[in-house]
């Protein structure tokens, strides 16, 4: 059987109720007759022998690269970098895709007789991972091997000790990455490609690099003109990884790039309904739609969130490809377009979302009012290519409780950028200018990032930054469902119901505005002709 | 008359600081340029009579009329050229006066004595030492220092009270020429009085009331240390001792026929001195009861908080619902303004010679008499027309007076108070903190208000069911011997006050400002942000401060028994954390039994259990316990406080009882930590003993000491944040205390003293019990 493509819908009197996310739960909602609904193309056909994949992948590297096995030599170090927490999402059923491309390299190293070997998790500045996770990442036998004599190690981007400054680029960019990985004799990354943001020179200039490195790419400026930052051809913060990669590859550091695709079979059996077509759900569909959303909607917020949470993506891999970084990725993005990529007829006044219960950044954590902004304007909104699927002074409305609430261990500098940043301004340029140097240089944050399991100070920041381009061309934002003090705080105004919400978006857009939903799970892309 | 007696004389005045004695230095400053005033005042206990001089009486509004219209420096030169002070008490035989002050005495014409213990609740032994020998101390000292001249004219201020709980008419005779009144031998209740409070003394020390002291004091600060517990019970002890003295003089004062204290020592006051056979003129004044003034300075000049005043604020704030007394009665007020004038012409005239005292009723009751009933219709119209507004902004209705009897009303107040002691001891039970004790916020200040007024009714109740009538006859004759200009500037004729007028135009509005109510329908939460916002601006200020804080719940909400569960469970397997945390639960009731009762014993006793376990692993898995435990039960605006203070440059120093493996992952937040230590086996493995004491309690006031001696800061250049009354040793000694989240009794006592509250929560999300089970995320 093959995957049916995606396809635009239109709303008409037979069109049943659709779904949407709404944090951890999810509701059933009627669009107005004429409202187009963006739905993905169904999960691709998965590699049937993954293994096999691997090995040939690596033994016949793309571009400029030689095979693997001949790039390894007794007594050298190789460092395998690989990509944290944040991706997939949510976490695969094991075992990871990470995992069987590391026990294949470090069996190809093991045979070479290359023994001094160190994995290191591309944190950039994310929150260190913890013991669950790495086990869920790596497996228990490379966690196991590695954890004692300490060569798992996390990447640690205010560590003086383990930077090194590699230099400028021709725009004067700071190249500072992780020393470890940078004089060793091979880096190999190894990453996933969730999303065509993802992976390229942003691998190892940013997932390695330093706070004083990232900040160049990472700021208003970049992200305003990255339209979008899911095309890396019109995506300014593309543009300096790419000038930082190349810099990187010219100092002599020598990367050997495994990148990965997986399908889209984002939920297990039990949750296949979110990913079908509504009329095509069966009663079995239905029973689980009712069972489901009312036991979540029943339970405590921590709970709902703790079950939805522990669930785990059957993604399969559809795709891996190894060896020079551009040649790599450019293989990797036309395998990721190809899974959720829609081609849609021109732009829209009004475009809603629903926001599921996880982010890149709040794996098995809490997706606080800053992570719901960042999700709908930074990804969801930027999930085209050309232009965005919203006109510009469009309204976008998003589907979230939106509650204040916050995880304390991986989000310290969340509640205080809620509670003393936000409180003054939502400007992402006065946010930057005012506020960004002393939240990133904070001794308690770097203290957390570096020792316990907190985002960077300077993170939240990123957040807002990352719907900067958003929040130059929308209209309005409207929360359906969000908590009214914490929507406000976020400078979008509270809806109770989508139809109050569309009332409330015509008062920018004016009278019959053309709507579009972007159904989802699973990731869609939208193409805008 | 006046203008002419008085000029070039020096007048002695006692009581200066007084209602009475302010306004009369004011007038003799304002219209009798060539008077000059010699001042008794007592040196305050850091203050010296000249400094209380400056602040207690020149700064008074009273003199702003004549401040304005001289120009400070004038003001000042003229003050200093005619005004001078004598530094005495009344209470002391001679006055306590030095030998150059006795000339100053000796050099006065006439001596006004106003000094008196005005309260009508005053102990017992107080009210006699002041009221009852005051008048005629004064009168013996005049004397001696003036050698006896015969010239001399010394004027008692009294009060026309002393007529009693008689009805009819009191004529302006001396207490002795009148048969209504028992021969009492003011002498023997002297004695009597010095003797009950001996007697007081020792009764206090009875050991089961000492224990009972301890008790209350324990039950009010909870366990804050043996200092200041010992402090407060001896001041409970104290305040035992003034009840009993309150209660005796109020007993003595009405076996004889007087309403209280207050009237029946100045009543034995008048009596001994008309029996103290003195060479010198005497002449005594009674006013009624006097109020703000009618004219002089300007109208509705008052100074401090009258009889009147707390019984109708109450009634416009609608505490009080009724107003005590009887409806035909007279209520005998007399604006300050005309005493002065009656007591300055008085001084005037001199005395009626041949040894023989004059007295002088001020009193308006016989002549424009005030019906009760017709003030409280003007008070409730005034309210009516302009009415208090609550802590919503919402304007307070007032009750219809039905005039019942003072008893029906004291039972009705002492019922609603009843109401409040319950409700407050109930709330004291419950274990709640912080925001969640907003409501006892009103209660308590309710409560305040009850108990007052109720003091109010029954002191005050009296007065207002008063049937004397004050003749005026001696007042009439000398305002006739009044010159023209002299009408216009001393006139003390009480028919000239139109009650209708004075009370609505002049006194009530007066009252009003003077008592800080809400006049205004702004919402109480638009005042107290103005007040919290103040109140954070002198806490994150850029001066340098060293700032203390406590660790538990004032920055995280743990402690060491759930630290310790955390850190015990970390390497169990499922079934075994079940189990330890189900023994910890089972043990915690005993555990916060020792807790309460002594909290070093309990850390000793509790941190034995860390026996023998690693320090290494403890030091790794304290990690753990920060980002796995401590942070979800942190307070975020605990931990961005400190920074902030930290940012403003200041040395933040946490001092915790907790042990330094448990704390240590917090260091980088505090420029130092005090925490307790534990010793170590010589196989790198715990003890499970902490020597010394630790740093909680007592010791953590005399810590924060040493911490500024350290960093070179003083006292009151400290800051401590805590959240218990264990902690009010530290908060006291520190120069400004912040309380987190407090129990009720910090609560109560942080609202006393003005500390600022914070209440901080956990950041939301969690799971509101959080076990401190160690878990894998």
């Amino acid at each position: 059987m093959t995957s049916r493509p995606g396809f635009v819908l239109e709303v008409d009197r037979s069109t049943p109720p659709t779904l949407l996310w709404h944090g951890s739960s999810y509701r059933l909602e009627k669009f107005p007759k004429g409202t187009r609904i963006l739905y993905p193309p169904e999960p691709q056909e998965p590699l049937v022998d993954p293994r096999g994949a691997i090995e040939d992948a690596l033994e016949n590297p793309v571009g400029t690269s030689q095979p693997l096995s001949t790039l390894f030599k007794k007594g050298m170090t190789l460092v395998i970098a690989f990509d944290d927490v944040s991706l997939p999402l949510p976490q695969m059923q094991a075992p990871d895709v990470r995992q069987l491309v590391i026990e294949a390299v470090l069996e190809k190293a093991a045979a070479a007789g290359v023994d001094d070997v160190y994995l290191v998790a591309a944190l950039a500045l994310h929150r260190r991972m913890t013991e669950g996770e790495l086990r869920h990442a790596l497996g228990s036998r490379v966690y196991d091997a590695f954890t004692p004599r300490k060569r798992l190690l996390q990447h640690d981007a205010e560590d003086p000790s383990n930077l090194v400054d590699l230099g400028t680029t021709d725009q004067g960019e700071v190249v500072e990455i992780n020393k470890l990985a940078a004089e060793a004799d091979l880096l190999i990354y190894v990453n996933i490609n969730l999303v065509s943001m993802d992976g390229g020179h942003k691998s190892v200039a940013t997932g390695l690099a330093s706070y004083r490195s990232i900040r160049h790419h990472h700021n208003v400026k970049t992200m305003v003109h990255s339209r979008s930052f899911m095309d890396m051809h019109h995506s300014e913060l593309h543009s300096s990884n790419w000038r930082m990669g190349r810099h990187i590859a010219a100092q002599g550091v020598k990367i050997f790039q495994i990148e990965t695709t997986l399908n889209t079979d984002t939920f297990p059996k039990l949750f296949d309904f979110l990913s079908k077509r509504e009329w095509e759900w069966t009663l079995k569909d239905r029973s689980a739609f009712i069972a489901s959303s009312k036991s979540l909607q029943a339970s405590p917020d921590w709970l709902s969130r703790d079950i939805m949470h522990k669930i785990r993506s059957p993604y399969k891999l559809t795709g891996i490809t190894a060896g020079e970084v551009e040649a790599v990725h450019a293989r990797t993005l036309n395998k990721v377009f190809s899974q959720q990529l829609v081609t849609v007829e021109g732009q829209t006044d009004i475009l809603t979302m629903g926001l599921p219960f996880v982010g890149p950044y709040n794996v098995n954590s809490i997706m606080n009012p800053i992570l719901v902004y960042c999700l709908a304007l930074g990804y969801f909104f930027n999930m085209y290519v050309g232009k965005p699927l919203v006109r510009e002074g469009g309204v976008v409305i998003i589907s979230h409780p939106n509650k204040a609430e916050f995880d304390p261990a991986f989000h310290p500098s969340y509640i205080d950028f809620y509670e003393q940043v936000l409180t003054e301004t939502t400007n992402p340029a006065e946010i930057e200018s005012r506020f960004e140097e002393s939240f990133a240089t904070d001794p308690w944050y770097i203290h957390l990032y570096r020792n316990g399991n907190a985002y960077h100070g300077v993170h939240p920041f990123y957040m807002w930054y990352w719907g900067a381009h958003a929040l130059d061309h929308l209209g309005g934002v409207i929360v359906l469902g969000g908590d009214p003090k914490a929507t406000r705080r976020l400078g979008f105004q509270p809806a109770s119901t989508m139809m109050d919400a569309i009332e409330m978006a015509k008062s920018i857009v004016g009278d019959d505005p053309s709507i579009t939903h972007l159904h989802s799970p699973p990731l869609v892309m939208a193409e805008v002709i | 008359m006046i203008f002419e007696e008085l000029e070039g004389k020096t007048v002695f005045i006692t009581g200066g600081t007084g209602f009475v004695g302010t306004a009369l230095i004011e007038r003799i400053l304002r219209t009798l340029p060539n008077t000059k005033i010699v001042l008794l005042i007592r040196a305050g206990r850091r203050s010296s009579s000249t400094v209380r001089f400056k602040r207690e009486i020149l700064k008074n509004n009273c003199f702003d009329l004549l401040r304005n219209s001289l120009g400070e420096s004038r003001f000042e030169e003229m003050v200093a050229d005619r005004v001078k002070i004598a530094s005495g008490d009344v209470s002391k035989d001679n006055l306590g006066l030095s030998e150059g002050d006795v000339r100053l005495l000796g050099e006065c014409d006439i001596a006004i004595h106003s000094a008196a213990t005005v309260s009508f609740d005053a102990p017992l032994d107080s009210a006699v030492e002041v009221n009852l020998l005051g008048p005629s101390r004064v009168a013996r000292a005049f004397q001696d220092a003036s050698n006896s001249d015969p010239g001399k004219h010394f004027i008692s201020v009294s009060t026309a009270y002393v007529a009693g709980s008689r009805r009819g008419n009191a004529p302006e005779l001396s207490l002795l020429d009148n048969s209504l009144y028992p021969e009492v031998d003011w002498g023997k209740e002297v004695k009597a009085a010095r003797q009950l409070r001996d007697d007081a003394e020792l009764n206090s020390r009875n050991p089961k009331l000492l224990e009972e002291f301890q008790r209350k004091a324990r039950r009010e600060i909870g366990s804050a240390g043996i200092a200041l517990l010992a402090d407060r019970t001896e001041k409970l002890r104290k305040d035992w001792i003034r009840k009993e003295m309150v209660e005796l003089g109020r007993a003595r004062a009405a076996s004889l026929g007087w309403p209280d204290a207050y009237a029946y020592s100045k009543a034995l006051g008048e009596m001994a001195l008309s029996s103290s056979k003195l060479s010198i003129q005497i002449s005594i004044v009674r006013p009624s009861i006097i109020e703000s003034s009618l004219d002089q300075p300007y109208p509705g000049w008052i100074r401090g908080f009258r009889m009147a005043e707390p019984i109708i604020i109450s009634f416009a704030k609608g505490l009080l619902k009724e107003f005590p007394g009887v409806p035909e009665g007279v209520i005998d007020v007399i604006p300050v303004d005309l005493v002065v004038s009656a007591i300055l012409a008085v001084a005037a005239k001199g005395p009626k010679g041949g040894g023989e005292i004059e007295h002088f009723h001020v009193a308006s009751g016989s002549v424009n008499p005030l019906r009760y009933e017709s003030l409280v219709d003007m008070v409730r119209s005034y309210f009516q027309e302009h009415p208090l507004y609550d802590n919503k902004g919402q304007p307070i209705s007032l009750p219809d007076w039905s005039s019942p009897g003072r008893h029906k009303v004291q039972s009705e107040i002492s019922r609603a108070s009843k109401l409040f002691n319950l409700a407050e001891a109930a709330t004291s039970l419950l274990p709640l903190r912080g925001s969640r004790l907003n409501f006892t916020k009103e209660l308590e200040s309710k409560k305040l208000e009850i108990d007052r007024a109720l003091t109010y009714v029954e002191l005050y109740g009296s007065y207002a069911e008063c049937e004397a009538n004050y003749l005026i006859n001696n007042l009439d004759r000398l305002r006739g011997r009044l010159s023209k200009d002299e009408l216009t500037a001393f006139d003390f004729d009480p028919r000239q006050v139109n009650w209708q007028d004075f009370v609505s135009t002049v006194h009530l509005p007066s009252i009003v400002e003077h008592s800080r109510v809400k006049t205004t329908p702004e919402k109480a939460t638009v005042s107290a942000k103005r007040r919290s916002d103040r109140q954070l601006k002198d806490i994150l200020t850029e001066e340098p401060r060293l700032v203390a804080f406590d660790l538990e719940n004032t920055v995280v909400a743990a402690n060491v028994v759930d630290s310790f569960a955390y850190l015990a469970t970390r390497h169990l397997g499922g079934a075994e954390k079940v189990v330890m945390a189900a023994s910890l639960i089972a043990e915690a009731p005993s555990l916060l039994r020792l807790d309460k009762k002594d909290r070093g014993d309990f850390l000793r006793y509790f941190y034995r259990r860390y026996e023998n376990a690693n320090t290494e692993t403890l030091h790794d898995d304290s990690w753990s316990l920060l980002s796995g435990y401590l942070l979800t039960k942190a307070f975020p605006d605990a931990l961005w406080r400190v920074r902030e203070h930290r940012r403003l440059g200041h040395k933040t120093v946490l001092i915790t009882g907790a042990l330094e493996f448990v704390v240590q992952p917090l260091s980088p937040l505090f420029d130092e930590i005090v925490s307790a230590k534990m010793t170590i086996n010589d196989d790198g493995t715990l003890t499970g003993q902490v020597p010394g004491t630790p740093p909680i309690g007592e010791a953590r006031a005399e810590i924060l000491s040493q911490l500024a001696r350290k960093y070179d800061f003083s006292e009151t250049q400290t800051i401590a944040y805590a959240d218990g009354t264990s902690d009010l040793p530290m908060l006291e000694r520190a120069g400004v205390a912040v309380c987190v989240n407090p129990e009720l009794k910090l609560m109560n006592i942080a609202r006393r003293r003005g500390w600022r509250i914070e209440n901080w929560s956990r950041a939301h999300g969690s799971p509101s019990l959080y076990l401190p089970i160690a878990k894998v995320r």
